[in-house]
């Protein structure tokens, strides 16, 4: 029973994380990434409830607050004030976007072999699903040239790293935990700033817009 | 391993409290001289903690304050380097924010935003040393990215927007891998067999090291590289450092080539000790040789045809970090006391020459090489420090990096690594003509034709009132005597000229750190 939730749950990561590939509405892009925190919660109830730990369930809240409801929130704000709705022509189409996706899924089953290895059991057999999502966080960051974009690529990576955290170590220390939370609050916010004030410098937060330093 | 009591707890703790303090000062009351002087006062804390520390630790005893707080001789290092670097780049700062405020490039709400980043990026980075706790080192390395944010966008505007977003982009990606390497870390050694409580404590890692995993370590260490290094300016996460330094403050600048890639490296370097424990010399030497010298290639590659000296100072830095990384993937005591000697001398002379450089934009009004011609002729003190500051940072004797690049050389060669360090070499060789003839034509060369008086700067005209009253710490000024350019010029390059001063005495005479850099090298060197 727990391992058929588990492999929802991170199949649930996995398909979200591929969906952000496909979907060019910045909208649906929020949208999805709300799910994620979502699941990334249930992820940490359900090792709370395996492992007996209470820890895990304050972060599980910590976790949906922050990535379902806070972060979501402001991204939604500064979508709100630029005003612009869609990704512009993104430098990879979409097939060749679900097709890496697929590559990279391979790459993290390969890479996390070793991870696997260490302690085999049903969560850590679930871990290359983090690494995947990582690779795919990394993937939209490099290519998407709206600011906001980059930015979600950034948070799905961060997701990937969460999930691959709570599967192979049940968690990190909480102070550490905590730190990391505070950072991704504070880093998000700003740049949440950084996204008005290229707005008001540059009049669109468009990466082509960036390229005025170079050698 | 002894706790000195109440020194002890109060070396550890004082280097802490001052900056923080300073920031309060500073967000309670804006821009002011108290304010500038109060984070000038903070470095001397950390610089005089660094000091004591290193009194206490050269033979091989820790200090310690609860689970929390460390201090080792590598501790003991590394706070030198902070505060010496901190005090150079906050001293210059006091004068620089001023002039800032006078020519209008900058209003009250900045200023006073510069006065409270400035210390607690200090805090962060005394605190990033400190820990005994990894997990507490990745999160005050991670806090600097978000203090430094608004400090790279210090002064407004299209470019400065560009380098401050691509800089949070870039690090915030660096260091979630730097997060991701930290646990698996901690996966690691939950199964090393010290029970299912893993530890991120780096004591109790180094005495289970080899019971670590050699399969999890490797993507560890690999992601721990690539996510530190990003933070140390090393390929391939490099492009952030040459946009962030050339619009950055040129105080900012400094504090982030002196202080904050030396931290990455510091980072990296205790890890290094975990990792050749559990994986042996083997991988970990090869990753960090080839990240050491990519990034000595391509810095050698940009600074030829680099025609903005700010960023020409940048590329310089990476070209320092990588061959400091070079020293680490050599990992032999004589290599570590080597490259610590390094990044104490390089730090130093980089916040001298971004110091410098800051001064020459406020005169010339320009970043490019090709608009500064003739310096040494018109503005000889500041054009002289520079270029004395050039000489060091290229490894000309009698200034430290020369003693420091020589012993990393030796260490390498005894390693039998000479390969490494002869393409080392030659692409120092490299660096060193295209920096050479960068500086030359802006310090030698035809000045441009000069309408206004010899003993005037730039046209300043409305700041003289205020600056006769505040003469001493201006640096541009419209006066017709002769001594009073001087007067100011030698106020504003008296940090620089400090910072030159250390950098001849240690090249010079090694007991100030023989004793403290040999503690260092046994702590971090792996025979």
């Amino acid at each position: 029973m727990f391992v058929q939730i588990l492999d929802l749950v991170c199949g649930g990561l996995l398909l979200s994380g591929v969906l952000m590939l496909w979907r060019r509405e910045l909208v649906a892009i929020v949208r999805l990434l709300v799910v994620q925190g979502v699941l990334l919660a249930a992820l940490a109830v359900l090792l709370g409830v395996r492992e007996q730990s209470v820890e895990l369930y304050l972060v599980a809240v910590g976790v949906l607050v922050l990535k379902a409801v806070v972060l979501p929130g402001v991204l939604h704000r500064v979508l709100r004030d630029s005003g612009d709705a869609r990704e512009a022509e993104p430098l990879v189409n979409v097939t060749s976007s679900l097709l890496a996706a697929a590559l990279l899924t391979l790459v993290a089953y390969a890479v996390s072999r070793p991870l696997v290895a260490l302690a085999p059991s049903a969560t850590t057999r679930a871990l290359p699903v983090g690494l995947a999502v990582v690779f795919l966080g990394f993937f939209v960051l490099v290519t998407r040239r709206h600011a906001l974009s980059q930015v979600v690529g950034f948070l799905l990576l961060d997701n990937g790293i969460a999930a691959t955290a709570f599967l192979a170590t049940s968690g990190v220390p909480l102070v550490v935990e905590l730190g990391g939370s505070l950072d991704l609050l504070l880093l998000v916010l700003v740049l949440q700033v950084l996204a008005a004030r290229m707005r008001l410098t540059f009049g669109r937060t468009d990466m082509d817009e960036l390229q005025e330093l170079r050698d | 391993m002894t706790a000195l009591g109440g020194l002890g707890t109060a070396v550890l703790i004082a280097p802490l409290i001052a900056p923080l303090l300073a920031g309060a000062v500073a967000a309670l009351l804006g821009w002011r001289r108290a304010v500038a002087w109060s984070a000038v006062a903070a470095a001397a804390v950390i610089l005089a903690s660094g000091v004591l520390a290193a009194v206490a630790t050269s033979d091989g005893s820790v200090l310690v304050v609860g689970d929390l707080l460390r201090a080792d001789a590598l501790t003991a290092v590394m706070l030198l380097v902070i505060g010496g670097v901190a005090l150079i780049a906050t001293w210059s700062g006091v004068g620089y924010i001023d002039q800032e405020l006078a020519a209008g490039h900058t209003d009250a709400r900045g200023a006073g935003r510069y006065g409270l980043l400035v210390p607690l990026f200090l805090a962060a980075m005394v605190l990033a040393v400190l820990a005994g706790n990894l997990g507490v080192l990745w999160a005050s390395i991670e806090a600097t990215t978000i203090v430094t944010a608004f400090l790279v966008g210090h002064r407004g505007g299209r470019r400065a927007v560009e380098a401050t977003w691509k800089y949070v982009i870039i690090c915030s990606v660096g260091i979630a891998l730097a997060y991701l390497g930290t646990v698996l870390v901690y996966y690691a050694s939950q199964h090393s067999g010290m029970g299912s409580q893993g530890s991120l404590d780096w004591t109790v890692l180094v005495a289970h090291a080899d019971r670590l995993d050699p399969g999890v370590m490797r993507v560890a260490f690999a992601l721990l590289v690539l996510g530190f290094g990003t933070k140390a300016g090393l390929v391939p996460m490099h492009s952030w450092l040459p946009d962030a330094h050339s619009q950055a403050p040129a105080p900012v600048s400094a504090l982030m080539s002196g202080v904050l890639l030396s931290v990455a490296v510091y980072a990296l370097l205790r890890y290094r000790v975990i990792a050749v424990a559990a994986l042996g010399p083997g991988f970990v030497r090869s990753l960090l040789l080839v990240a050491a010298l990519a990034s000595l290639a391509l810095a050698a590659s940009m600074l030829i045809a680099q025609r903005d000296y700010k960023r020409l100072l940048a590329y310089s830095s990476i070209e320092h970090m990588g061959l400091v990384v070079l020293g680490a993937a050599v990992g032999t005591p004589l290599a570590v006391a080597a490259l610590l000697l390094h990044i104490l001398g390089h730090g130093l002379a980089k916040s001298v020459l971004f110091c410098g450089s800051g001064q020459i934009l406020a005169l010339e009004g320009t970043t490019q090489i090709s608009g500064v011609r003739g310096l040494l002729a018109r503005r000889p003190v500041l054009a002289g420090t520079f270029a004395l500051g050039l000489a060091a940072l290229l490894g000309l004797p009698p200034f430290s990096l020369f003693v420091s690049e020589l012993a990393l050389a030796r260490a390498a060669a005894d390693a039998g690594l000479g390969w490494a360090i002869a393409v080392a070499l030659v692409l120092l060789l490299v660096v060193f003509v295209a920096i050479a003839s960068h500086g030359a034509g802006m310090l030698f060369g035809r000045p441009p034709a000069v309408t206004a008086p010899p003993g005037a700067g730039p046209a300043t005209a409305p700041v003289p009132t205020a600056a006769a009253v505040s003469s001493v710490l201006t640096m541009t000024q419209v006066r017709p005597q002769a001594l009073a350019p001087v007067r100011s010029a030698a106020a504003g390059v008296a940090p620089l000229v400090t910072g030159l001063a250390v950098l001849a005495v240690l090249g010079v005479v090694a007991w100030p750190l023989d004793q403290l850099l040999h503690a260092a090298a046994l702590i971090a060197g792996t025979p």
